[in-house]
């Protein structure tokens, strides 16, 4: 998805259906997660859109990210078809990585989106590397990490963002700071104040920004890409957020209460955008209404999508683990099957 | 083996030379070819392996990093995830756990993970092996790990001409290969092809010399010694030797078609015995060749321990070629 201009009436009306569509997705897949149809492991990203959208929102089509587990919100905000991830999310062979990822690994190499990931910390390194790729290749284009908070504590974390900072890599990384890792607050995580601080151990730019205002981090990344593109490397842009739901779908979060759920929700950041653009006469608030149901049957149908298509053919286990495939793994998989061809040879 | 050995040009070089002429080669080949590690540059790579590269290619190219595995092997994931070839040095295999996580978790999952919409066309390149007074934590033999792990190639040539010939395929594929490079042998000398465009293809063996009463695969530096060794016996003890080159994908079809021939099997590999190579290459033969079988099966390695300091306990640890002969003994 290309950029959008934030400071324009349909730029802001774009970040609006972004946000409410990451949104309508997430709260679809935690119903159908608890009913049942979802299998797995899903990490919703319910409450810290603004991040995604505000981030992706300054990138151009042809920039890189890397994701996390927490994925889903990455993906929309990058131009990923709802359609193709739900199918994923249902394990179906029509999905992103033909049923073979799921919620956390979706990726889509095409649309630069280089993989969710299930190993906290993992990205980074990858987006330090694609930036390389750029700079190698002198394309005029960036690589930004997004990389939780628990992210941070994370060796390879600092190896990525130090190799980035040494070679002058066209890198921004964007920490979501959504106050848990996993269950344990940041606080008790990390000794610095803001997680941006540590950026003044590679002597590059880091800023903290409200995370739940989706013009401040299209702001910072924008200035971050933009120095990232002139060849004078990499910033960590720390946006402040909140996760509404546990840490993963079906977590018992007895390290919160509502109170503080609530709390932060009175700063929601798609009402208050909402409430802004609806202010400043951008749009009406039938026109939003009618935003929000378009996207509802949007989901809606991406779910119907799914549920319909085919799961993969069991065979399919046995397929995509190389370019060129290792005669073992059909070999293997025959002997699992017959009787092996006793008696020596296949 | 796939080449002809009539009319085939070649030129005696060294291990060392070998492992830089195909690094030399491919970057001339192909612009997305580049080489990273430590001190791979000025240095000229820890074993001399990179000599040279960086006056020729240029910093861009031969790139020194920070000491950082899983910084830069991270980094060489995402270059081959965004369309660049890059060949990735770890100084000693002993750091692998270092960059364990990018190994395993990203660089051997993706292509899979993501429906197989991915290449990853990444070449890391270690150094294995004792013998050299190096102590536990710089002469380990650990090819077995990455060799058993889903979705990784792993190649570990024993001769001169192994080693350019899977060098240049590893570069070339469009999967992760991972090239173990026995440190001890970086001075063997052998014939190696000039033509630029010969490749050994990866998963295929090499019959280094026939016999008739009993087949040795042996890996890395047991290759040479096992050859040594059959030249001792010759008159007595007919001995095959084969390299496998690569341990992942297998070519058990050589090895069975020579146990076939010869009823008798050594595996001489310089990895511990449990669990590892040694077994792979076992039981792939029992499963296609077992009523060939006129002994059972012997193996040559490391006793689980790691290699120790004092010359005296490593000589008794690391394998030679007498523990070869006395497994040959034990078996004709």
């Amino acid at each position: 998805m290309p950029s959008i201009d934030i400071e324009s009436t349909d730029g802001r009306i774009e970040a609006l259906r972004r946000m409410l569509t990451i949104r309508e997705f997430d709260d679809t897949a935690g119903e159908l997660f608890a009913d049942g149809e979802i299998p797995g492991f899903v990490h919703l990203y319910i409450g810290e859109e603004a991040v995604a959208v505000g981030a992706c929102s300054a990138l151009e089509e042809e920039d890189y990210i890397s994701s996390t587990h927490r994925g889903h919100g990455h993906s929309i905000a990058k131009g990923l078809d709802p359609d193709l991830m739900m199918a994923e999310l249902f394990g179906k062979t029509e999905g992103y990585c033909n049923g073979k990822g799921g919620s956390m690994h979706i990726a889509d190499v095409d649309a630069n989106m280089l993989g969710a990931n299930g190993i906290v910390g993992a990205g980074p390194p990858i987006a330090t590397g694609a930036a390389l790729s750029i700079e190698m290749k002198g394309e005029d284009r960036v690589a930004l990490a997004f990389l939780g908070d628990g992210a941070v504590a994370q060796g390879q974390v600092h190896e990525a963002i130090n190799l980035a900072s040494t070679w002058e890599l066209p890198a921004v990384f964007v920490i979501e700071n959504n106050q848990y890792g996993e269950g344990t607050p940041v606080e008790k995580q990390h000794h610095v104040q803001n997680l941006s601080e540590q950026a003044e151990a590679y002597e590059i730019p880091g800023v903290t920004v409200d995370g739940m205002d989706v013009t401040a981090v299209y702001e910072a990344v924008s200035e971050a890409r933009e120095r990232a593109r002139n060849g004078d490397g990499p910033t960590i842009v720390e946006a402040e957020t909140y996760r509404y739901r546990g840490h993963f779908e079906g977590d018992q979060q007895l390290y919160r209460d509502e109170e503080e759920i609530d709390r932060w929700r009175e700063d929601d950041a798609i009402e208050s955008f909402r409430e802004r653009l609806v202010e400043r006469g951008d749009l009406t608030q039938d026109e939003f209404e009618e935003m929000r149901s378009e996207v509802e049957s949007q989901i809606a149908e991406a779910v119907e999508h799914a549920r319909d298509a085919p799961a993969p053919d069991p065979d399919e286990a046995y397929e995509d683990m190389f370019d060129e495939p290792a005669p073992e793994i059909a070999q293997f998989a025959h002997r699992l099957e017959t009787d092996g061809g006793h008696n020596g040879g296949n | 083996m796939s080449t002809q050995a009539v009319e085939e040009e070649t030129e005696a070089m060294t291990f060392r030379e070998a492992v830089r002429a195909a690094m030399r080669e491919e970057m001339h080949r192909d612009d997305g070819v580049f080489l990273m590690g430590e001190d791979v540059g000025t240095f000229g790579g820890v074993f001399q392996v990179s000599q040279g590269l960086l006056e020729e290619f240029g910093e861009e190219r031969i790139r020194d990093t920070p000491i950082s595995e899983a910084g830069f092997v991270g980094a060489g994931v995402g270059a081959s995830a965004t369309g660049m070839r890059p060949v990735v040095e770890v100084m000693f295999s002993d750091f692998l756990g270092v960059p364990a996580e990018q190994i395993l978790n990203q660089m051997a999952k993706m292509r899979y993970m993501f429906g197989g919409k991915i290449d990853m066309p990444l070449t890391i390149r270690t150094t294995e092996g004792g013998g050299q007074r190096a102590a536990s934590q710089h002469s380990g033999t650990i090819h077995t790990w990455f060799a058993h792990f889903p979705g990784i190639k792993a190649v570990a040539p024993g001769t001169p001409r192994a080693a350019k010939g899977i060098l240049k395929s590893a570069i070339r594929s469009d999967d992760p290969v991972m090239v173990f490079e026995n440190k001890v042998i970086y001075e063997m000398e052998g014939e190696v092809p000039t033509d630029e465009d010969y490749t050994i293809p990866i998963g295929e063996a090499s019959v280094e010399r026939e016999g008739e009463d009993v087949t040795v695969v042996a890996t890395q530096r047991m290759v040479g010694e096992s050859l040594d060794l059959a030249e001792e016996l010759d008159g007595d003890v007919s001995v095959e030797v084969i390299d496998p080159i690569s341990l992942y994908p297998l070519d058990h079809e050589t090895i069975v078609e020579s146990v076939e021939k010869t009823g008798r099997l050594v595996v001489a590999d310089e990895s511990p015995l449990s669990y590892g190579t040694h077994a792979e290459i076992a039981m792939r033969t029992m499963e296609n060749a077992f009523f060939s079988l006129d002994a059972p099966i012997q193996r040559v390695g490391v006793a689980d321990v790691h290699v120790p300091f004092s010359p005296t306990l490593e000589d008794e640890v690391v394998p030679h070629a007498d523990d070869v002969r006395a497994a040959i003994e034990r078996i004709v």
